[in-house]
């Protein structure tokens, strides 16, 4: 992999900083009057989320973290791993729960996902914005309430809850946006 | 490219602002008598100060010498002293001025920078006239309370506790460690400044004085520059620095005018670059035959221009305050 100066850092980069992948969130340079320049840089774990601060000396030179976003469509789950699979390529790639994370309870079969690859392993898992998904269980609303106004807990096929009117029924099919997790709408099959 | 890729990054107002600033500085400097000079920005000879990068160039026409490349002045310091040398008396300059490898927030490889000398002045005489003149600039758009002063000692006692004069590297790691600042890899094991300026860009800088000019005074030896040595216990260099809202601003010397002395500099930053894995600069013997022939006592600050227009606009980036900054040039 290659290295990168800092002169070549900016918002994006991949870089590996005490064996795990980074990516560069802010740069910024600075330097006294006269002597040693610095960057200070904002950079996320890209396996934990954490955001920490590192300084480096101007001009030094960190070793690059081949990390890539791919397209994959989501196979199925056999019990511990997540299958995906590359619709190129046809290549098969399997996921942890680590990699999967919150995005495990957003995953249809077939949906296609975005999957940050880190040494070609599904590093993260992120689920589509919006997915359709019909509910399997939630309480029957009163008739006639068609105000959305406080709402009641949904539990849909993948066995995500969310909060949905009280004129939405069991068996409807609703549209989620997963990014917050909120009812968008619901959709006519 | 975008379509609006040929627009200014500054607005009209700033641009004005600049202009009017230019000519404020103007006046300032005729009312005192100083004489506006110019001089090349391409040079034979470069800066050997292992923190700062040239860029080069080549001229091609007649009388001129492919093998060898032209500098573009990271300051317009060396030529200005030859003026001085040759009978000049005070003079300033406003300079387009050229750093390779700095850009950021409050840094663009080409900049402004407002440079000036006063024979028979030392640093702290010349310490009241940039306030006199950054207060006079500021006027009606920043008001300022009295310029503080404190030495460099005074400073680090102040914010951090120990003596940097005499702290060694392992107090300045500790120092570092105990404000929990991010401890760059590969840090000397054997040099004190490297930490000295981790300690200043990270936790002095922020927490200067808001609101007036604050001057940094007396710097280590090993941070002179081309500043004159003052003998003592330890002995000191004669520049000084001035921050406005913990934005550097200017920097000056009680200037070095031995040619012995400062040809022994150019030398040791050579050697530092040499083992830094950084080009040889062909040192200015023009400057240093100059210095033979004998400098008048006095005193030189170059103040950056852009930063200055920064703070009187009330903007935190220089690329608000430039036409084109790097970006869009």
């Amino acid at each position: 992999m290659a290295s990168y100066s800092t002169n070549e850092f900016k918002s994006g980069l991949k870089i590996m900083l005490d064996g795990d992948p980074y990516t560069v969130v802010e740069n910024e340079f600075v330097k006294p009057g006269k002597g040693q320049a610095f960057n200070r840089v904002k950079v996320r774990n890209l396996k934990t989320g954490r955001v920490i601060e590192r300084t480096f000396k101007s001009g030094d030179t960190v070793e690059g973290a081949d990390v890539t976003d791919v397209e994959l469509q989501y196979l199925y789950n056999d019990g511990e791993y997540w299958h995906f699979m590359d619709q190129q390529s046809f290549e098969q790639l399997t996921a942890d729960a680590a990699a999967v994370g919150d995005a495990a309870k957003w995953l249809k079969e077939e949906a296609i996902c975005q999957v940050t690859l880190w040494n070609g392993v599904p590093l993260s898992v992120a689920a589509p914005n919006f997915v359709i998904m019909t509910i399997v269980e939630t309480d029957p609303g009163l008739r006639g309430d068609t105000s959305g106004g406080g709402g009641k807990p949904a539990t849909l096929e993948t066995g995500a809850v969310v909060r949905v009117p009280l004129f939405v029924q069991s068996g409807e099919v609703i549209k989620v946006d997963t990014r917050t997790g909120e009812y968008v709408s619901r959709v006519k099959e | 490219m975008e379509w609006a890729a040929w627009r200014p990054g500054a607005d009209l107002a700033t641009l004005r602002l600049r202009a009017e600033l230019l000519a404020r500085i103007r006046t300032f400097f005729a009312a005192r008598k100083v004489l506006e000079v110019e001089t090349p920005i391409l040079s034979a000879a470069a800066i050997t100060d292992p923190h700062l990068a040239s860029f080069s160039t080549v001229y091609s026409g007649p009388g001129g010498c492919r093998d060898r490349p032209l500098y573009l002045q990271t300051s317009p310091e060396f030529p200005m002293k030859r003026l001085l040398a040759a009978g000049s008396g005070c003079i300033y300059q406003i300079a387009r001025v050229f750093r390779d490898g700095e850009a950021g927030r409050r840094h663009n490889p080409e900049f402004t920078l407002l440079e000036w000398y006063r024979v028979g002045f030392d640093h702290h005489r010349l310490m009241d006239e940039v306030a006199a003149l950054v207060t006079e600039l500021l006027a009606g758009r920043l008001a300022l309370a009295e310029p503080e002063r404190l030495s460099y000692r005074e400073l680090f006692q102040r914010h951090c506790d120990l003596d940097p004069h005499r702290a060694g590297v392992v107090e300045l790691m500790r120092c570092a460690e105990a404000r929990n600042l991010p401890i760059p890899p590969g840090m000397p094991i054997d040099e004190t400044d490297p930490w000295l300026d981790l300690l200043l860009t990270h936790w002095i800088e922020p927490r200067l004085a808001q609101g007036r000019l604050v001057f940094v005074y007396d710097y280590p030896a090993s941070q002179a520059a081309l500043a004159r040595l003052r003998p003592g216990d330890p002995p000191v260099g004669e520049r000084f620095e001035a921050y406005l809202n913990g934005v550097e601003l200017a920097n000056g010397f009680h200037e070095l005018g031995d040619a012995e002395e400062q040809r022994h500099r150019f030398e040791a930053e050579n050697a530092a670059r040499q083992a830094l894995g950084l080009p040889v600069m062909p040192l200015d013997e023009r400057l240093l035959a100059a210095l033979a022939a004998g400098l008048p006592d006095c005193a030189g600050v170059a103040l950056g221009f852009d930063r200055l227009a920064m703070l009187a606009a009330g903007c935190s980036s220089l690329a608000e305050v430039l036409a084109f900054p790097l970006d869009y040039a």
